[in-house]
Order: C-alpha cells, then structure tokens, then sequence
C-alpha cells in the first residue's frame, strides 16, 4: 500500500505530468535515424518510426509540414529530423513531431534526383526500346530553349555554316527557376501538337546543378517520354546527367553537339550519295562492257552470208592473182626455150652452111638438093645456090667414082 | 515545309534499290539505261536538298491553342 504521505496519481495526472515534462525538455531537437513502418495517411500526414540499433521512436509529419519536402520518404532511409517530442494522452505514448526531415549523408536533391530517377527507370521511361531514331535528315528542327539564351545561338551558328539546309524552329522557354520545368515540358507538348518539326532538341547554355534543376523535373522527362518527334537533349554541362538526358532519345552534352548530329547527317548522306552514284556508274560500265565482250563472241560464231562471200572474193582474187603470176612465169620459161631452139635451128639451117662457102646443087626445074652423081648426065642443066645469090651451069662429065674427100 | 524535303527519305529509298537493282546485273541494258539515269536524276536532286541554302529560323508562338510562326530575329546577331 502506498504510504499516507505519498501521493496517489491519476493516469491523467501522471500522463498529464509526463507530457509536460517532456514537452518541455524536448521542446526542440535534432534526431537521427532510420526510417521503417512509413505510412502515409489519406488526410496527407506522414506516421513512421524512427529507429536504431537498440530503440524505436515513434514519428509523425503532418501534412502542412511535409508538402515542402522534395525526395520521398520510404524505409530504410537514413534521416536527421527536427522537431519536437509530443505525448499522446489518449494512448500513452510519445512521439516525435517531425517539422523537418533531411535524408543523412546526402543532399535533399539529390536524394530526391535519385529517387525520381528510380521511379522513372522502372516504369520504364529510359528503356533504350522506347528510344526512336532520328530521321535520316532532320530538315526541320524544333528547338525548346530561351530564345535569347547562347544554346540558340550556337545550334543557329553551327547550322548556318554546316547545313542551311535546315529550318529552325524556336519555341522560347525559360530555362531556369520557377515554373521553368512546366515551360519546358508544354514546348516539347506543343511541338508534338504543331507537328511540322522532324526533331526536337531540349538544351540550354552550361550552368550549376540548380540552373539545370528545370531539366531533372518529373514533368519534363514525361513530356520527353511521350514525344512522338524524336528528341535530343543537349544541357550544357559535362558531369551530371539530368533526367531529361536519360529520357530524350538522344543525348549529346552541349546544344553545339547537337547541331553538330545534323550537320555531321548531311556530311554522312552527300557522302553516301557520292557512293550511290559512283556504283550506278560503276555497274552501268560493267552491264556495257559485258555485253561488248559478248557481242565480240557472238560475231566471231555468227558470219554473215556476206562476210562469207567477202571471204570468199578475197581468195578468189589471190587465186587469181596467184594464177597470173604463174601464168607469167611459164610464159617466160616457154619464151626462153623458143629462143634456144631457134638458135639450134638457125645452126642446123643448111643456109647457114653456105655461109662457110658450101653450096647446095639440083636440076634446074626441080628442087630436090644433088647427093648422089650417079643420078646425073651430061647436058643436065644444075642449079647451083650460094650463100650469096646462085648460078645455072651445065653437066659436062659425071664422075660416080669420085670418092668425097675430107673437106676441111 | 519546302516541297521536296518529305520526299527525300522515299528517294532515297528509291535511289538505294535502284543502285541494287544495277547492281544485280540482272537487268536488261535497255532497263538498266532506264534505272541509271533514274538514279542519277534522284542522287542529284538528293544532293540538292541537300545543299540548298534557303533555311528560315521561326519562332513557334501559341495563342488561344493556335500556333503561329514568327520570323526569328536574333537580337544579339540581327542578319
């Protein structure tokens, strides 16, 4: 039993006492630790418990305290929150009355960058499937940027001296601050809407992480998703990628760059159509030339019935020629043996003997030459012939015995 | 949009099969003098597209859900 002098609480006093006491201790504090059993309420307040190794502290954010925060609070997060402790009659408990919560080790941006970034990853929208292609030219180029800014400027100037070939279109943005992000996102909307660009490019100049931020927000990299015209994200900055690089179908790291994807397209594409044109060259040559060789081999095993009777005049006129020169020939070795026996026979021509003083005698009245004296009597009357002209005499005496001497 | 610009991706398309075609070697010549000089006709109008100089800088302007375009004039570069 409790001694007379000691004094007897009831719950509502003692609890009444202890909330006093503690609310007053911990009327302000910091509190570290790890986040589990996150709820959050339909009426918008955040209930939690705040734990470590050994002890659980019981936690809650009301709605208009957590509307400001930027990452989302999930379990297993480490975090420093401030606040105040708050004991909650009805239950008996305490809790602590977050006011402001930090994730640990790491900015709240950043934290919140992360996280948006995972959410998206998983639904998908940086899944290299959904990516489109460029179109093989982009001749009309839609471009989301602050048209007063340097971005538009360098795309205008890389353009104009590497590929005037491309229309610009400008749909002026603010690039940074509030409402920036939305700005953003209804340009890459209203291009799609417009419909006569064939890219979107989504840039601005180089900047800190918070010139950039417009460009990591939710709404952006939904707008990008969704675009039907294909997107190219150029932000000018080297280290950290933003969501909407994650997103657009192409990054490049400056909006230089990007121009540069289009001129560099060009270059690509007069250079193919150099190709082009040399095979159709090339291969109207080789078709030419085949059939040359053909049309050759043809004609060598088809003659025409003229090229045969040409043919055939042409050995006929050697033939010919070949026969008169043959001709020629015996006509000349004919001559020469005309000639030799002509020679033999003026030799052996009796005339020719008279020349040597011989003379030839027969009766007057006939002409066979005298060989035999026998067949002669005196009174015959004999012609003589000389070689020079001839003479008539008259047989006196015939001499058969006369034997022929040896003339010399 | 300049007319000939959304042809291009067809005549080029075109000029490709043409350069196949030839190529094949399994056309006739009378055919083949007909694909080349297609060919030739599309490579050069391609080239052209894309060597035109006529480009225009607009800005998109939006008003009552109407879209609008507008000559660009660079204030810093007035050309």
């Amino acid at each position: 039993m409790p001694d007379k002098n000691q004094r007897i609480f009831t719950v509502s006093e003692i609890t009444q006492d202890i909330k006093i006491i503690l609310e007053n201790t911990f009327s302000t504090l910091w509190v570290e630790g790890e986040i589990s059993n996150f709820r959050a309420a339909t009426s918008g307040h955040f209930y939690f418990t705040l734990k470590d190794k050994d002890a659980v502290l019981g936690s809650a954010m009301f709605s208009r305290a957590n509307r400001e925060i930027k990452f989302k609070i999930e379990d297993g997060l480490k975090v420093i929150c401030f606040g105040k402790i708050d004991v909650y009659p009805p239950r008996g408990q305490y809790q602590l009355i977050v006011e402001k919560i930090e994730p640990k080790g790491i900015g709240a941006q950043q934290l919140a960058f992360e996280q948006l970034k995972n959410k998206l990853a998983k639904e998908g929208l940086f899944d290299p499937g959904h990516k489109k292609t460029l179109p093989l030219m982009p001749f009309r180029a839609g471009i989301v940027t602050s048209s007063a800014g340097a971005a538009v400027r360098d795309i205008l100037q890389i353009l104009q001296k590497g590929a005037t070939c491309v229309d610009v279109v400008i749909r002026s943005v603010r690039v940074q601050g509030e409402g920036a992000a939305k700005e953003i996102a209804s340009a890459v909307e209203d291009f799609n809407r417009f419909g006569e660009v064939d890219a979107i490019i989504i840039c601005r100049g180089g900047g800190s992480v918070e010139d950039l931020w417009s460009f990591n927000e939710e709404v952006v990299a939904r707008a990008i998703y969704n675009s039907a015209i294909p997107t190219i994200s150029a932000v000018g900055h080297q280290i950290n990628t933003t969501l909407s690089d994650l997103v657009a179908d192409v990054f490049v790291e400056t909006p230089s760059a990007a121009a540069k994807i289009i001129v560099d397209k060009k270059h690509a594409l007069l250079s193919d159509l150099d190709g082009y044109k040399y095979e159709l060259v090339a291969a109207l040559s080789a078709l030419i030339s085949d059939l040359k060789n053909t049309l050759v081999a043809l004609k060598h095993m088809l003659k025409s019935p003229l090229d045969r009777l040409l043919e055939k005049q042409q050995h006929l006129d050697e033939l010919s020629v070949a026969l008169n020169n043959h001709m020629r020939h015996c006509l000349s070795i004919v001559k020469e043996r005309a000639f030799s026996l002509i020679k033999r026979l003026d030799a052996l021509s009796p005339l020719a003997v008279l020349s040597r003083g011989y003379s030839l005698s027969m009766l007057a009245g006939e002409g066979t030459v005298i060989k035999d004296a026998s067949g002669l009597k005196a009174g015959d009357a004999v012609k003589t012939i000389l070689d020079k002209g001839a003479f008539i005499s008259t047989v006196q005496e015939v001499l058969k015995d006369e034997q022929r001497k040896t003339i010399v | 949009m300049s007319k000939e610009k959304p042809s291009f991706e067809e005549d080029l398309k075109r000029l490709q099969k043409i350069v196949e075609e030839l190529s094949s070697g399994k056309l006739s010549l009378g055919d083949s003098l007909k694909k080349y000089e297609e060919g030739i006709k599309l490579a050069q109008s391609c080239s052209q597209v894309l060597n035109d100089s006529q480009r225009k800088v607009e800005l998109l302007m939006k008003k009552d859900s109407k879209f609008s375009l507008e000559k660009f004039v660079d204030e810093e570069n007035p050309s």
